[in-house]
């Protein structure tokens, strides 16, 4: 090994601490941000309107693989893009890291691992709340090891995606960023539907095939539940390393193209 | 021995620009030297100093820091350089100390090592009692010496500081001014661009006046300046006696060794009597050789002088006789 590429990696492990120092400071307003709107979507659709007759019994139970997949994908998208969007506008905060001694590729990846540490984070803490909310799950145990693999690849494709979403749009068009691309992605990912059985909704169904979140939740609960109806555990897998490779790599380019004038 | 800094023919076209940001520039900085780098607003200034620190990329021609390529090499090139740059970029979710702390980590300097820098760096900074304070709550000064702070705190070969007076107050200036002397004397080389003569003069051991992406000219203050045709001044306060200036001016221009006559400071009414004129002469050879022929050519004309001083160019001369007049 070359003493650049120490450096490089010594300089990779402080990025990375400096982020985690950075979150452990918030982690209060880190955990209203990851915690409030899963949980009441849970209490809404999986609680209140179960109570008042409205669903169907056991729809809370289709509901909280899906809000666990939601949570892994879309805060690791969201803990990406917004400082990103921030970063490369007007604090350059970032500045400083792309002039320390490590490939700029590697910092951009460095931002894409930490999305998905922290959505990987926000998708854990949801598993203790739905068992508390929901008072009995009936999982099937075997299937947690694919749960978890997908729940992993699904906080990765979130921050590879967040990346690509961050570098991309440009500052002053970050509020329409959440109703063009945050929005469609929570209602089409199906997370609070299986996949499988909108076959009566046939342009909807293939509309959600292009969110990747779709994978996650299919996977996910297809391990957990799988009596629900599911999309085939090989298909959510090479979706989710696809769409991992794909935007992985738009968005260490765009990030790239960001970064260096 | 490789330079420090050795740019050759440089190049930099910002995409969508019509023309180019640097335009086959070339400039070489030894080691230890502090390097001015003077030029109008829009010079290429900034741009230079983006491509040697590897924030941008260069179109053409080759940047090297001591010896690594910037474009080939950009890993290398970023642990030997370090930036003050002309907008503040400090971290702020981090504190003013935590912000030395992460910088000197990203560069791999040691736990207890940098602790120690950081510590012995705000001290010198002047900013000992800001430590824990938030990056917004620094004022500009502040701010400034912060950067220049984490710029050192990784030892870097080559310091680059771009305009780093610049909205500081004398103080602030003159504390600035001192340190990149220090720097001077522990042989690291800086690289500094200004818009102020002064402060060029007074610091850099050569200057290089840039204009439209290209070199004009480099050389030490003092030969810059006694390169100057008219290097020499001569002011002159006096009554014109019914002169008008132009007269007045072709009359001065005539004497030889006098080559332009300017009015600085226009004419000042004196309650009635005939006003006062402020010239200033520029000479050739030596201003004080000529003091007996002007004062000899007035007397002639019955033109009464206050005052006759030797005054000397400035960089400020030098710079506007290379890069005219006219604003960017
Ligand atoms: N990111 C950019 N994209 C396009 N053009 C740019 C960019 N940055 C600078 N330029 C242009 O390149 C030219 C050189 O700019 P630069 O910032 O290097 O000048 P400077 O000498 O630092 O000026 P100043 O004294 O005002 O700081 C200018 O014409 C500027 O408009
Ligand atoms: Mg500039």
């Amino acid at each position: 090994m070359t003493g650049t590429t120490q450096s490089s990696i010594r300089a990779f492990w402080a990025v990375l601490g400096r982020d985690v120092f950075v979150t452990g400071r918030e982690m209060p307003s880190f955990l209203a941000q990851v915690l409030v709107q899963p949980v009441a979507l849970l209490f809404i659709f999986g609680k209140v309107l179960g109570q008042l007759g409205y669903t169907q019994p056991g729809y809370a139970q289709i509901l909280l693989p899906g809000m666990i997949a939601l949570n892994s994908f879309l805060v690791a998208l969201q803990n990406t893009s917004f400082p990103l969007v921030l970063d490369f506008s007007f604090s350059r905060e970032i500045e400083d890291r792309l002039l320390a001694p490590l490939p700029i590729t590697w910092v951009a990846v460095e931002k894409m691992l930490f999305g998905a540490f922290r959505g990987l984070f926000a998708a854990l803490l949801m598993f203790p709340i739905g068992l508390l909310m929901l008072g009995n799950v009936a999982w099937d145990l075997s299937g947690l090891p694919f749960a978890v693999l997908c729940m992993v690849l699904g906080s990765l494709v979130g921050g590879a995606v967040g990346l690509t979403v961050g570098a991309a749009v440009p500052p002053r068009r970050i509020n329409i960023m959440f109703a063009v691309i945050l929005a469609p992605l929570i209602f089409t990912g199906a997370s609070q539907f299986p996949w499988a059985q909108l076959d009566q909704l046939r342009w909807f169904q293939v509309v959600c095939a292009f969110n990747p979140l779709t994978y996650v939740s299919e996977g996910m609960r297809g391990a957990l539940l799988p009596n629900v109806p599911h999309m085939a555990p090989w298909v959510c897998l090479l979706a989710l390393l696809g769409a991992c490779v794909i935007f992985g790599a738009l968005g260490i380019k765009f990030f790239l193209r960001r970064a260096l004038d | 021995m490789t330079a420090a800094v050795e740019v050759a023919d440089l190049v930099k076209h910002y995409p969508k620009s019509t023309r180019n940001a640097v335009d086959g520039l070339s400039f070489r900085v030894r080691h230890g030297e502090i390097f001015g780098l003077l030029g109008p607003n829009g010079a290429g200034k900034t741009t230079t100093v983006g491509i040697l620190t590897t924030r941008i990329v260069l179109t053409g021609g080759s940047a090297t820091i001591g010896g690594v390529d910037v474009a080939r090499d950009p890993v290398a090139a970023r642990s030997k350089v370090a930036v003050v740059p002309q907008r503040v970029n400090l971290d702020r979710s981090l504190n003013a100390r935590q912000n030395l702390l992460f910088h000197a980590s990203y560069h791999g300097i040691g736990r207890s090592e940098r602790h120690a820098l950081a510590t012995r760096l705000m001290e010198r900074m002047g900013l000992a009692d800001k430590s824990k304070a938030r990056i917004d709550d620094l004022s500009g000064g502040q701010a400034q010496r912060l950067m220049i702070a984490r710029a050192l705190i990784h030892r870097p070969e080559v310091l680059f500081l771009d305009e780093p007076s610049t909205g500081l107050d004398p103080q602030a200036r003159l504390f600035v001014h001192d340190r990149v002397n220090d720097l001077r004397s522990e042989g690291v080389t800086v690289v500094l661009t200004t818009h102020d003569m002064e402060e060029a003069e007074k610091l850099s051991d050569r200057v290089g006046v840039v204009d439209h992406g290209r070199m004009l000219t480099v050389d030490t203050p003092t030969a810059l300046i006694r390169s100057l045709p008219g290097s020499g001044t001569i002011d002159a306060r006096l009554r014109p006696n019914g002169f008008d200036s132009d007269k007045l001016t072709g009359l001065l221009s005539d004497i030889p060794g006098v080559r332009r006559v300017e009015a600085p400071g226009g004419s000042t009414a004196l309650d009635g009597v005939s006003p006062e004129t402020e010239l200033r002469l520029y000479v050739d050879g030596e201003p004080g050789s000529l003091l007996g022929p002007i004062a000899a050519k007035l007397h002639d004309n019955d033109i009464t002088v206050s005052d006759l001083s030797l005054g000397s160019a400035s960089l400020e001369d030098v710079f506007i006789e290379l890069t005219g007049r006219d604003l960017r």
